[in-house]
């Protein structure tokens, strides 16, 4: 039994999730929850690619989430290594507050 | 397509629930700390709609590498640099930017529902064509055998690839995040240089 659920309830989810991180992503000033937000993006189009793989019969979806997922973790370290580069010489920083690349 | 059964239909629901909860509660939850633990019930949700869709691989990853690893890391900088208090969302720095932040997802949803729904007669069900099915070794692993051949065979170089990217990654944190002792190391420069 293979995706019995529609595909569709699986992208409309992963679209809902999407949307959800890019508003959060847009809002709030917290550079730690932006990138959380970020990771709410990526999932979003996790699911996408799994939904259209299993439709689809295509491994090469599954894939393509296992090499994001790898990117993901490498883009979280060296994002983190920079907030706490920066946060370690302004506490408190928000995004508005790092506008400047001044240093 | 309407031939699913109502446990799925419950697995699929209470997982949607748990996504949709976690991401809200990420947006909206003033402490870091409890963001994180939303991004946690998200992350799992999306593991458990990564099982229904028969990517037991894939689900097991996104447990161990996201739930596990990435969230860890993000607790592990919010505890570090001690941001663990409440921030006062209730200050707007840029005046019109929510409602125009929610505008841009509503409308990022219509478009994306519309195509969604638009597209819906493209995807055709192939019976019989599923990625779990008993594979040509008709034992339960099929699903991780499949996907270990296509990433060793057709996606053997980007795989290689990867490890570059880690590799880089690490390095590049470890310089980035280090405390270069400024006054102490040019002082050091200098007398070495004289």
């Amino acid at each position: 039994m293979i995706a019995a659920i529609g595909t569709s309830s699986y992208l409309l989810l992963a679209a809902l999730l999407f949307a959800i991180g890019a508003f959060g992503l847009l809002v709030r000033r917290n550079p730690l929850i932006m990138f959380m937000c970020i990771e709410l993006m990526l999932n979003a189009a996790n699911l996408t690619f799994v939904a259209l793989a299993t439709q689809l019969g295509d491994i090469n979806g599954q894939t393509a989430v296992f090499f994001v997922m790898v990117v993901a973790a490498a883009e979280v370290v060296v994002g983190l290594g920079i907030l706490v580069s920066i946060l370690r010489r302004r506490p408190g920083a928000t995004a508005d507050d790092l506008a400047e690349l001044k240093g | 397509m309407s031939d699913a059964t109502f446990l799925e239909y419950v697995v699929f629901f209470s997982a949607a629930i748990m996504i949709l909860g976690g991401a809200i509660g990420v947006i909206t939850l003033k402490n870091p700390v409890h963001a994180a633990l939303g991004l946690v019930l998200t992350l799992f949700g999306v593991a458990v709609q990564f099982v229904a869709m028969e990517a037991h691989f894939l689900a097991a990853v996104q447990v161990i590498v996201y739930a596990g690893a990435i969230v860890v890391l993000f607790l592990f900088v919010i505890m570090l640099l001690g941001v663990d208090e409440s921030i006062d969302l209730s200050i707007e720095p840029i005046p019109i930017q929510r409602p125009l932040a929610a505008i841009m997802g509503l409308g990022l949803v219509g478009l994306l529902g519309a195509a969604i729904v638009r597209a819906e007669d493209a995807l055709v069900i192939n019976p019989g064509s599923g990625i779990d099915v008993a594979g040509e070794t008709g034992n339960n692993d099929s699903n991780i055998q499949q996907l270990a051949t296509n990433l060793y065979g057709d996606h053997v170089f980007a795989f290689q690839l990867t490890s570059v990217l880690l590799i880089v990654a690490v390095a590049g944190t470890v310089l980035l995040t280090r405390k270069w002792p400024r006054d102490a190391g040019s002082s050091e420069s200098e007398s070495s240089d004289a």
